[in-house]
């Protein structure tokens, strides 16, 4: 097979740089880090793409791909037949360099998220559909493509305010476990900036992985923020009845 | 001259430093990070991206959650029985004893498996494994226990460094571990980590075949590093393929099939639609032990027998399309958005693929320690547990136990030696400028190219069937290899280069290969994994020993190490000729 792709690749770093055409022989099947790899093998040893699995497992290869912020070893170099394919790194993050950005402040993000706080002893009691919901969140491969889309994040920059999707994500895992102890529910109103949220589904679009952020995290969550700071009747009744232990209080 | 001086460096102390961020460097971490005990963990790659993302099917632990008879006794025979007893026995029972444990932990910890009717802990089946054992959340296991150790581990008091290279480990003058010189691959500037124990959990070297389900770390640096230490390998020729991996289109060679597809009822047909593994070993079918499938899918190809790209057909159709999606999803999209292949709707093509480092640092059982004092290893970088064929499940428990244990081990050693060991100042500047040296050769050797031809060599000549003289070529080839290897050169600046964090991958693989292909040449039977057709059968008087490696100045020495021999009291659990768990049920039965 002789036909020919032709890539245009982002090489720089944050001094500045520009899109370098690289053409690579075609194979069946060929994803788009196939590609960057032919290159690096044969074209430019020193050209910088993290991955790790090239399996759609382990999130490392995200980038932009003629735009759209995609993995790189999930993306079919066949849609893109007769046409450039134009790859640069997530702009939403500092570069470091080429294909690579400095995703740093995500691990910042993530020490803040308060853990798991186990409500009874293990072996645990739960139903498969007490945990269904979410086992879904379970699936984020951390690839952090929604961080880099959110407009909270990307267009104004406001990674002071809001933790991002990911992390609204990670709250809503440990928040509805079934055997979850803990209350972060003042973090999201607070620290976390859930409310910096404006529902625009973006994230979700590009999740890799499918997970419904927006729908099955991040409203759910709204809900609980709103339950317990603006509807005083019912957070007083709540704290009534309900022991806090169960986590399962809120049911939209 | 020295390009760079020490004492400009950055440098970073630890009690327990930890090399390798997978899970059973996290959990060796979280283990030793008592209060007053400084730990750092270093990783290759950033956090929570390890290859134990890829681990799929499950982590195997005698639950008893679905089949009450099974227990470590049984889990115990199963894993001594599939490592064709050249496993360490006391490794063995531990871990036999003590997976169960270490899951519940991990369901403390937030991890959520599947579930039973009864609102328990999910098993699957799984193969060689008497009992539905494996603990499992759909197809992606080894991510769920990946990200509840990464999470465990960042809230607790552990300072991690992440995509960095280690170059080489120090030892002090009295031959103690005293830390590592690294780089970050970010900015290439060098990083000096002291330390007072160090834990080895770098993983596997399965990048060293062509045809293999690693991802790109999986180049043996952290076994390459203790065995120029000065610390034993053992059992290097144990290599597994695993029976199933994608086979087209060409880009996925390779990307592991989960053992769960035939866990959870796949069968597996030659081009002539027969049921071949009726007639290899028609007890447990698809669900015999690795090395045996993985062989019979060989045989067939071999025979003329194997699918339009060389493989053999995975078929789970008749399972219907809910139960594939819910128990198979990462399989279903896999073959969806990579293949163009429905797998709820038509078998697909599977072969064999390079998927575990059996052999590795020789460790003693209860603490993990190797010869080195202070240096400690764990995981698929360690050696012991699986003998000459790990069960599927294993590692992800091996992980568990052994992190906690090397966790504890080095905690144990920092207590009692309390100081901090000196490094030595000429060697860190020494290894600084050999570090450096690629950037100044002038049309160097280029290491990706260099790593296909170690690729090509190791798959023709160590693969999965091998013979003395097939081994004997493969060795003078890869011997050639390491001479050109010294002239590998580098171009672009110190920022973010693969091509030079390739170099010292490549110098790595080279390491080991030659171990393997030795180890290989050694082990003068067929064992598990390792199968010669000039010794075709299991021979009991070579199977009564571990071959170990070692450097005797700058050469590599191998010799016979007697295999531990079990106490009465385990060895007569083998006496029966059924599992342990399956006799006291027919006991049972019978008193009824």
């Amino acid at each position: 097979m002789s036909e020919e792709i032709v890539l245009s690749i982002f090489r720089g770093d944050a001094a500045g740089g520009q899109e370098v055409e690289y053409r690579v022989p075609l194979t069946p099947g060929m994803v788009v880090l196939d590609a960057v790899h032919q290159v690096q093998a044969h074209q430019a040893q020193d050209l910088a793409v993290r991955w790790n699995c090239k399996a759609a497992h382990c999130g490392s290869c995200g980038a932009e791909i003629n735009g759209h912020p995609k993995l790189l070893c999930k993306t079919r170099l066949d849609d893109y037949v007769g046409e450039t394919v134009h790859i640069r790194p997530m702009q939403t993050f500092p570069i470091i360099k080429d294909l690579v950005a400095d995703v740093s402040w995500n691990f910042e993000v993530a020490k803040k998220v308060p853990a798991f706080q186990p409500s009874v002893p293990v072996p645990f009691k739960m139903q498969q559909f007490d945990v269904d919901r979410i086992q879904e969140f379970h699936h984020c491969i951390e690839c952090f493509l929604c961080q880099d889309v959110c407009h909270v994040l990307r267009d104004h920059n406001a990674k002071d305010q809001y933790f991002g999707p990911r992390f609204m994500v990670k709250m809503a895992e440990f928040e509805m476990h079934p055997r979850d102890g803990g209350d972060r529910v003042p973090m999201l109103a607070h620290e976390a900036g859930l409310n910096m949220c404006n529902v625009t589904k973006c994230c979700t679009e590009v999740c890799p992985q499918h997970i419904r952020i927006t729908d099955n995290a991040i409203i759910p969550l709204k809900e609980r923020v709103a339950d317990q700071y603006w509807d005083p009747l019912r957070a007083l009744f709540r704290k009534k009845k309900a022991p806090a232990a169960t986590g399962q209080s809120v049911q939209g | 001259m020295a390009s760079e001086q020490v004492a400009t460096l950055e440098s970073h102390q630890y009690d327990v430093l930890v090399i390798g961020s997978g899970g059973a460097g996290l959990r060796a971490a979280v283990q030793a990070a008592v209060p007053g005990v400084k730990v750092g963990i270093i990783g290759k790659s950033l956090l929570g991206k390890a290859h134990t993302v890829m681990a799929e099917g499950g982590v195997a632990a005698s639950l008893g959650n679905l089949d009450p008879w099974d227990g470590w006794e049984t889990h115990f025979y199963d894993t001594m029985r599939s490592g064709h007893f050249i496993n360490n026995y006391r490794i063995v029972e531990l871990f036999a004893k003590e997976a169960a444990q270490r899951v519940l932990e991990l369901e403390e910890w937030g991890a959520v498996f599947d579930r039973t009717p009864e609102g328990k802990i999910m098993q699957r089946p799984f193969g060689a494994h008497t009992f539905r054992r494996l603990a499992h959340i759909g197809d992606r296991t080894g991510m769920e226990l990946l990200r509840t150790l990464q999470y465990k581990a960042i809230s607790q008091d552990i300072t991690v460094h992440q995509e960095v290279t280690i170059t080489k480990l120090l030892l002090d003058s009295d031959g103690r571990i005293a830390g590592a010189l690294a780089y970050y691959r970010s900015t290439g500037k060098f990083v000096l980590f002291r330390a007072k124990a160090i834990v080895l959990a770098t993983g596997g070297w399965g990048k060293i075949y062509k045809v293999t389900s690693n991802s790109w770390e999986s180049t043996g640096d952290g076994a390459s590093l203790a065995f120029r230490a000065g610390a034993e390998l053992m059992d290097m020729e144990m290599v597994q393929f695993h029976p199933t991996g994608m086979v087209w289109p060409p880009g996925v060679r390779g990307l592991l099939v989960t053992e769960g597809v035939r866990g959870e009822g796949g069968l597996l047909y030659n081009s002539e639609g027969e049921r071949f593994m009726l007639k290899y070993d028609p007890e447990r079918k698809e669900l015999s032990s690795r090395d045996v499938v993985a062989r019979s899918i060989f045989k067939e190809v071999q025979a003329g027998r194997g699918t339009p790209h060389g493989g053999a057909w995975l078929d789970i159709t008749h399972k219907g399309p809910e139960f594939i999606k819910r128990k198979l999803p990462g399989m279903y999209e896999q073959y969806l958005t990579l293949a163009d292949v429905d797998i709820t709707k038509e078998k697909f093509e599977v072969a064999p693929t390079c998927h575990y480092t059996m052999g590795g640092v020789r460790v003693e059982a209860e603490s993990c320690a190797t010869n080195i004092p202070g240096l400690f290893a764990a995981g698929e970088v360690a050696c012991g547990l699986h003998g000459a064929n790990r069960l599927g499940g294993n590692s992800l428990a091996d992980l568990l136990v052994f992190g906690r244990r090397a966790g504890d081990g080095a905690l144990a050693y920092v207590q009692e030696h309390g100081s901090l060991p000196q490094v030595s100042e000429s060697e860190v500047e020494q290894e600084m400028d050999r570090v450096l040296s690629p950037f100044s050769v002038t049309d160097g050797e280029n290491p990706y190219l260099l790593h296909e031809q170690l690729q090509e060599i190791m798959s023709g000549h160590a693969g999965i069937v091998r013979d003395g003289p097939m081994l004997e070529e493969g060795l003078a080839k890869l011997m050639d290899l390491k001479v050109r290897a010294q002239n590998m050169g580098v171009t672009g600046s110190r920022v973010y280069n693969p091509g030079w964090h390739a170099v010292f991958e490549v110098q790595s693989m080279l390491t080991l290969a030659e171990l393997i292909i030795r180890g290989a040449l050694a082990r003068k039977e067929s064992r598990g994994a390792h199968w010669r057709t000039d010794y075709p059968d299991e021979l009991p008087e070579v199977g009564q020993w571990n071959y170990v490696q070692d450097l005797d100045g700058d050469a590599v020495r191998i010799r016979e190490v007697a295999v531990p021999v079990m106490p009465p009291e385990l060895s007569q659990l083998f006496d029966r000729g059924v599992a342990p768990g399956v006799y006291a049920s027919q006991q049972q039965a019978k008193e009824k």
